[in-house]
């Protein structure tokens, strides 16, 4: 396939030192349509996440956790700085680069679930593997498993999530998020919406990553997953100079 | 009555017709564009026969005129006689006198011979016209060599009537390179194009001719597994028993009788002449 | 890795008015490449420019070819680009009537492009097509008929079944959604997605649609006035839109 084992095995063996590393990362906005206003929003912000460590990011609603997690993603582009995922400096790479790290090493499980309406749920779920070229039957086996432990009713697996509930999401975007072994993962409120059977299962599945190596950033509004999961927590408004995110 | 130029038509426009025939010949099965005249007959009579029949004309030539194989139908009598009156050259019903033989849409089937020419009258000279009505495209699809449509029209045949129904017509790809309109003689005449005579295409309201020289390589489009097949009616001629010609059939009488008899008269005549009868033929064999 | 396509400097001009002007950007295997902006940005005058449908007045389009590497496909004989976009390109109009054979059985469409490289098993030939009409979900049993039986949407999937048949490796797609019903849309758009994975397909496509390319393309350009504002990832652009044009279109989008 596309050297996704080969890689993780990589980082493993290497025993590095950051999975994700973060410097002198600083970002703004600027509003063409109102005059031009530029809003910087991050300044010097610096991390570093080990494999098998889960980094928790805490602060104020709005101060920038979103913010950081979506430029390490390359959703957001940095003004400067560096963000090191494996061997990828995301601030700077190039497309292909930064689609290629999405597909097999970085993962990214947001608030919100975007699907291609109409598809099925077992479908979305399998999704990221048939993207690295595994077997249709070994995918949807891997998702119906994932669904399966998320407690998504077998009916509901043909069914396209876009009319479930917003548990129902959450956990469908989860199972996504966890259907590859990914080295490096971003979770956005993860237990969010979810009950406490549900929320102790993404627990398991967090902590089940973070044994096989995986480097874990997270956003948890829950202290008490929080502290279940996470091995550091990071307040945001240390790099954050408290204007809107 | 004034006097007629030979072969009706001026030595200037006969001219532009050689030269169109020459090119034709030097690049066998492409269409070439012509100023088709004005004739004493519309379009859809044989114009474009007629006018390449006047400009290969010599007084010395002796010329035939068929129609569907027969010398005596309105049109080939009228076209013989034009040429008759406006050439004063010899015309034969004969086969193998002739020099010129112009044809709708047959074949003779006594096998030509160095020497003589064939004219045929096309009415659309282009095979691809009916699946891509763009001139421009079709040019460009015969400059490239670009005949997969050609085949899509066979393919829809087989999908639609379960073989390759067309039954005249047939498409045929000419010395290795262009794909050509044979003109609509049954496909049972397409395998003798290969023959010792010139042939020469002429499509007057499309204002085209195109030609083939002598031995030119000739193969009817197929697919590997709906190989071609030069079939006629499974029947003898009524009239002379041969088994090899092209068919006619006549319906005789107002009961449904029906008759197969030979599509080139002359032929069948001469069978006769030689003694061979047919089922149904009612003279005495003496 | 070589770039599957390479623009470089491509600009056409009709008379004064400008086309699209000095556009570069390199594509590579696999790649989905979304070009939106609204009328008169230039969009399909690039798009037909760098499918070789309208002859630019600067630039080149180098495609990686199988047998030669990379050329120049402006500086290629005409046989040899019209061979190119009936083998390795694909070009889906966005009226299914501009790229298919209306007169022609589906089948025929779809065997049209095998025919055209050589095929001349009619069995061979049937086969694949109905494998290509079912995997862009047309029942087997249309396989005779002809597109003017069929809704907008299969027409849709019969030109992309027709284009795909002979293993492109790059398609360009001209508003390939637009005209359909949503619920129409949404299956054609997963199809894509699925044949684009499957063959390992890069593709350009543009689009007036945002909620489209989010979903079908990897990468962005979007373009004002015949010049490229902005490119990017997909997400990155319309989540982080750095240029004033895009912030407006990103804006200006409708919620449901």
């Amino acid at each position: 396939m596309r050297g996704g084992a080969a890689r993780r095995g990589i980082w493993n063996q290497k025993k590095m030192d950051a999975m994700i590393e973060i410097s002198d990362l600083t970002k703004t906005f600027t509003l063409h349509n109102q005059g031009g206003a530029v809003i910087e929003v991050m300044r010097d912000a610096a991390l570093s996440v080990a494999p098998g460590e889960c980094v928790g990011l805490v602060g104020a609603s709005g101060a920038g956790k979103s913010t950081l997690m979506r430029m390490i993603y390359g959703n957001y582009l940095a003004a400067s700085g560096r963000i090191i995922v494996g061997d990828v400096d995301v601030a700077t790479a190039a497309p292909r680069e930064i689609l290629d790290l999405r597909r097999e090493t970085l993962g990214y499980v947001s608030q919100f679930l975007r699907v291609v309406p109409r598809v099925p749920t077992l479908d979305v779920v399998a999704e990221p593997l048939l993207a690295l070229g595994v077997p249709e039957a070994e995918a949807q086996a891997r998702a119906a498993d994932l669904l399966a432990r998320l407690n998504i009713p077998r009916t509901l697996w043909g069914l396209s999530p876009t009319t479930f509930s917003g548990g129902e999401q959450q956990r469908v975007n989860i199972a996504r998020g966890f259907a590859h072994d990914y080295p490096a993962l971003l979770l956005d409120e993860p237990t969010a919406s979810l009950d406490a059977r549900n929320r102790a299962v993404v627990l398991d599945l967090i902590l089940a990553a973070k044994a096989r190596g995986a480097a874990i950033v997270g956003i948890f509004h829950d202290t008490e997953a929080r502290d279940r999961v996470c091995d550091r927590i990071i307040d945001v408004a240390r790099f954050t100079p408290g204007m809107a995110a | 009555m004034t006097d007629y130029n030979f072969a009706y038509l001026d030595e200037q426009t006969k001219r532009m017709i050689r030269r169109a025939i020459l090119k034709g010949l030097a690049i066998p099965g492409y269409q070439v564009p012509f100023a088709s005249r004005e004739m004493p007959m519309p379009y859809g009579w044989g114009t474009g026969g007629v006018q390449v029949s006047a400009a290969v004309l010599c007084p010395e030539d002796t010329l035939k005129v068929i129609d569907q194989g027969a010398d005596d139908t309105t049109n080939a009598v009228s076209i013989r006689r034009f040429f008759e009156r406006t050439a004063q050259i010899a015309v034969t019903t004969a086969t193998a006198d002739a020099t010129v033989i112009q044809t709708r849409h047959r074949i003779p089937e006594e096998p030509l011979r160095d020497g003589q020419i064939l004219v045929y009258q096309v009415p659309i000279p282009e095979p691809l016209r009916f699946l891509e009505p763009r001139e421009s495209e079709t040019r460009k699809m015969h400059a490239l060599e670009e005949y997969g449509l050609m085949h899509v029209k066979l393919y829809e045949d087989i999908s639609r009537h379960g073989h390759i129904a067309t039954a005249y017509a047939y498409p045929v790809k000419v010395a290795d390179r262009y794909v050509m309109d044979p003109s609509p003689i049954p496909k049972f005449d397409n395998p003798k194009m290969e023959m010792a005579a010139i042939q020469l295409f002429g499509a007057g309201r499309e204002q085209r001719i195109y030609a083939l020289p002598p031995f030119t390589r000739v193969v009817s489009l197929d697919f590997e597994d709906h190989p071609f097949v030069a079939s006629k009616a499974d029947h003898p001629c009524g009239l002379c028993g041969a088994q090899d010609s092209y068919l006619d059939e006549v319906i005789v009488d107002d009961a449904g009788g029906r008759m197969f008899v030979c599509s080139d008269t002359d032929y069948c005549a001469g069978r006769q002449v030689d003694g061979h009868r047919g089922r149904d033929n009612k003279e005495d064999a003496a | 890795m070589t770039p599957l396509l390479q623009v470089k400097g491509l600009t056409k001009t009709y008379g004064r008015h400008i086309g699209c002007r000095d556009v570069s950007f390199d594509l590579f295997p696999g790649e989905v490449m979304g070009i939106v902006g609204e009328s008169g940005s230039g969009k399909s005058t690039l798009l037909n420019s760098m499918a070789g449908h309208l002859v630019p007045d600067a630039g080149q389009v180098i495609f990686d070819t199988r047998d030669a590497g990379p050329r120049d496909t402006r500086a290629m004989s005409e046989p040899e680009r019209r061979m190119l976009s009936r083998t390795d390109w694909a070009f889906v109009h966005q009226h299914a009537r501009d790229g298919l054979r209306m007169g022609v059985s589906a089948g025929g469409n779809v065997g049209e492009r095998l025919m055209a490289v050589g095929a001349r098993n009619y069995g061979a030939i049937r086969a694949s097509a109905v494998d290509w009409l079912d995997r862009v979900e047309i029942r087997a049993d249309r396989v005779d008929d002809r597109p003017t039986t069929f809704s907008g949407g299969m027409q849709q999937r019969l030109q992309i079944a027709r284009n795909l048949v002979t293993g492109p490796r790059l398609v360009f797609m001209d508003e390939p959604t637009g005209g359909l019903d949503v619920s129409v849309q949404a299956r054609l758009l997963d199809l894509l997605r699925g044949l684009v994975r499957d063959m390992g397909l890069s593709a350009i496509i543009v689009t007036h649609d945002l909620a489209v390319v989010r979903l079908l393309a990897d990468r962005l350009m979007v373009m004002k006035d015949g010049d490229v504002v902005e490119t990017g990832l997909t997400d990155q652009v319309l989540d982080d839109p750095q240029h004033g044009y895009t912030q407006l279109l990103v804006s200006s989008v409708l919620q449901v």
